[in-house]
């Protein structure tokens, strides 16, 4: 397997998975929740970047018929693109709920760090 | 097509449709139309399973107007109509056992929220079942997440925020995973439906083609379900979880919502790879080890906890890794053990949980386990019911859990030897472990002692001692009338490839 042309070929492919491990690197390891959520925003996008450039084919334009061109050659495929759309509905609300039950622990614990948050319930038990 | 075909689609359409209704009604109706609704559709998935069973072949239903490699589908098959049973079942138990306390833990005017994502959540959990389409299934993964998110928090305290906040988060990671993975797997076939991505990948791995990206795609859903389904190292959010939530919650949470990925990830074994490419690509060994691991690390867990609802919930991670084990066995017989173990745990589990709160109420609501010497004389129902909870999770014959060990057994003997020799050490070993603290408990709610709190009063309990009972026949139903739910399984793991 030659390693070098592959790479230079796919290079969007290698950035979106790149930014896929930085995201979720920082989802697993950050102690702000803020910063958590920036991860989960981070890693989704990653992985429509790599849809988006899988769906992509050199040359051709957006599947929306204009000017009444409709050969299947013209235009690239339509299906990732409806993917990256529901994931990015999904992705929305997730974030969301996410950021509600941030502001929930903040208005309670009046921090973002989810380790004190832990430290301040076990003292809130004994 | 025969009108029961009919059945997956309107079971699933029902659930969302009620969750839209139960927002307009208050709680009392709320409450009854959503045990309507679930019923109905246990009913309906009854008929469909019997019908299955006639007929022996699985089918599949167009969804829209576009035939297959473009529309979307679902498919059916006794294995199925089978788990859509039992989940109405479990979860109507599980929501009539802790009826009294979500009236209670649950803020006044709030309750018809808490019907709201129990249809959102059974109706994700059917679209989990029943879909033929691997991005269907991952947007019906989300929202089976988010609704078990606000399972966990309609209870409001800081505990519950905090358990929900890490149980998204390490859902989110699974979910990241387990998108990257259908992407990769989207890409190197061409396909979304189960079906034509199977032909695909048969092609792929008889030419040698992409063999790299395949491995991975592998590797990314069989992970990211794991950690969804809290496998051990994955398993930090889980006791917080199912021991501060309410308990219907914590039920439902324990026996339907991991087990809902479970089926998927079986499923995705068989009908998106193949169970042939899943063998040679060897990741199930890596699930296979956790599985084992967790087995001991769990009951070890359980043994030093002080809280009965933390000590049930590190023993549901030993228990799934009991369910990977034999998925990781790698062998026919070692699925019929897991989906056995499925049913075998979902019933056992919620089965513990209603019961333990039963035990807790009559200990001025603690915990802990001075404070519950004693206790299964002050609701005498709860104590029988946990003592029979507790003899199924350690395998005593007669219950359901005797059965799975036994089928456990069998299919680990079956094996080559390198598996062989470390399942059956691990098995006797958790089942030590298992008795351990399953029989400390049940040892101190029947130690004798005068206590200053009150005995169970007798009003309002009959929803309570229904559903116990219901559970503790479910429990001895599955141990003592296996063949034929066996006999089921197989059928159904037969339909899937």
């Amino acid at each position: 397997m030659e390693f070098g042309p592959n790479l230079m070929a796919n290079y969007g492919e290698a950035v979106s998975m790149i930014l896929f491990a930085i995201g979720f690197t920082n989802l697993l390891l950050q102690k702000n929740l803020i910063k958590k959520i920036i991860g989960l925003n981070i890693m989704d996008t990653a992985t429509y970047l790599f849809l988006a450039l899988k769906g992509y084919i050199q040359g051709r334009t957006a599947p929306i018929v204009v000017n009444g061109v409709q050969e299947v050659e013209a235009y690239i495929n339509p299906i990732p693109a409806g993917l990256v759309l529901t994931g990015i509905v999904v992705s929305v609300s997730v974030s969301a709920l996410m950021l509600s039950l941030t502001i929930r622990l903040y208005r309670r614990y009046h921090t973002l760090d989810l380790d004190e948050i832990s430290t301040l319930l076990k003292k809130e038990e004994n | 097509m025969d009108f029961v075909q009919n059945i997956p689609f309107f079971s699933i359409l029902l659930s969302l449709f009620s969750g839209t209704v139960t927002s307009m009604l208050n709680g009392k109706w709320a409450k009854r139309v959503n045990a309507f609704v679930i019923a109905f559709i246990g009913v309906m998935s009854a008929v469909l399973l019997s019908y299955l069973l006639r007929t022996k072949e699985s089918y599949t239903f167009m969804m829209g107007h576009f035939p297959a490699p473009w529309g979307n589908e679902i498919r059916a098959g006794v294995l199925e109509a089978l788990m859509a049973l039992f989940f109405c079942v479990i979860m109507l138990l599980s929501l009539i056992g802790g009826r009294a306390h979500l009236e209670e833990e649950i803020a006044p005017g709030k309750q018809n929220l808490y019907y709201i994502l129990i249809n959102l959540l059974l109706s994700s959990l059917l679209a989990l079942i029943y879909t033929n389409d691997l991005f269907t299934a991952y947007v019906f993964v989300e929202i089976n997440t988010i609704s078990a998110c606000g399972l966990i928090m309609i209870r409001q305290n800081g505990h519950t925020f905090e358990a929900a906040i890490r149980y998204m988060i390490m859902s989110l990671l699974g979910s990241g995973l387990l998108l990257l993975g259908i992407c990769i797997l989207y890409d190197c076939t061409g396909h979304l439906l189960m079906s034509n991505i199977k032909s695909a990948v048969t092609v792929m791995s008889i030419m040698g083609q992409y063999h790299v990206p395949l491995v991975v795609a592998i590797a990314f859903i069989c992970v990211g379900l794991a950690i969804k389904s809290a496998l051990f190292p994955f398993h930090a959010w889980l006791p917080n979880a199912y021991g501060y939530s309410t308990a219907s919650s914590a039920a439902i949470l324990s026996s339907l919502v991991s087990k809902g990925y479970i089926f998927l990830l079986i499923k995705i074994c068989y009908r998106v790879i193949g169970w042939q490419v899943i063998l040679d690509s060897k990741v199930i060994h890596i699930l296979f080890l956790f599985g084992l691991c967790g087995m001991i690390m769990g009951s070890l867990s359980a043994i030093q906890e002080n809280d009965i609802r933390r000590m049930i919930a590190f023993s549901s991670i030993a228990q799934i890794g009991y369910i990977y084990m034999g998925i990781g066995l790698g062998t026919f017989e070692g699925m019929t053990a897991s989906v056995y173990h499925i049913l075998s745990h979902g019933a056992t589990k919620s089965l513990l949980f209603i019961a333990a709160v039963g035990l807790t109420d009559v200990s001025g609501k603690s915990k802990k386990f001075i404070d519950l010497t004693g206790a299964a004389y002050r609701n005498k129902f709860a104590g029988i019911a946990f003592t029979v909870g507790s003899l199924s999770m350690v395998g005593v014959p007669g219950f359901s859990g005797f059965i799975s060990k036994l089928l456990f057994g069998t299919a680990c003997v079956q094996n080559t030897p390198y598996k062989m020799l470390p399942t059956l050490i691990c098995l006797g070993i958790s089942t030590i472990l298992n008795a351990i603290y399953f029989m400390k408990t049940v040892i101190r709610i029947y130690t004798p002692i005068k206590s200053s709190y009150d005995k169970m009063p007798v009003k309002k309990t009959f929803g309570y001692v229904g559903a116990l009972v219901c559970f503790v026949i479910l429990n001895i139903v599955l141990g003592m009338c296996s063949t034929p739910i066996v006999s089921m399984i197989q059928t159904g793991l037969k339909m899937f490839s």
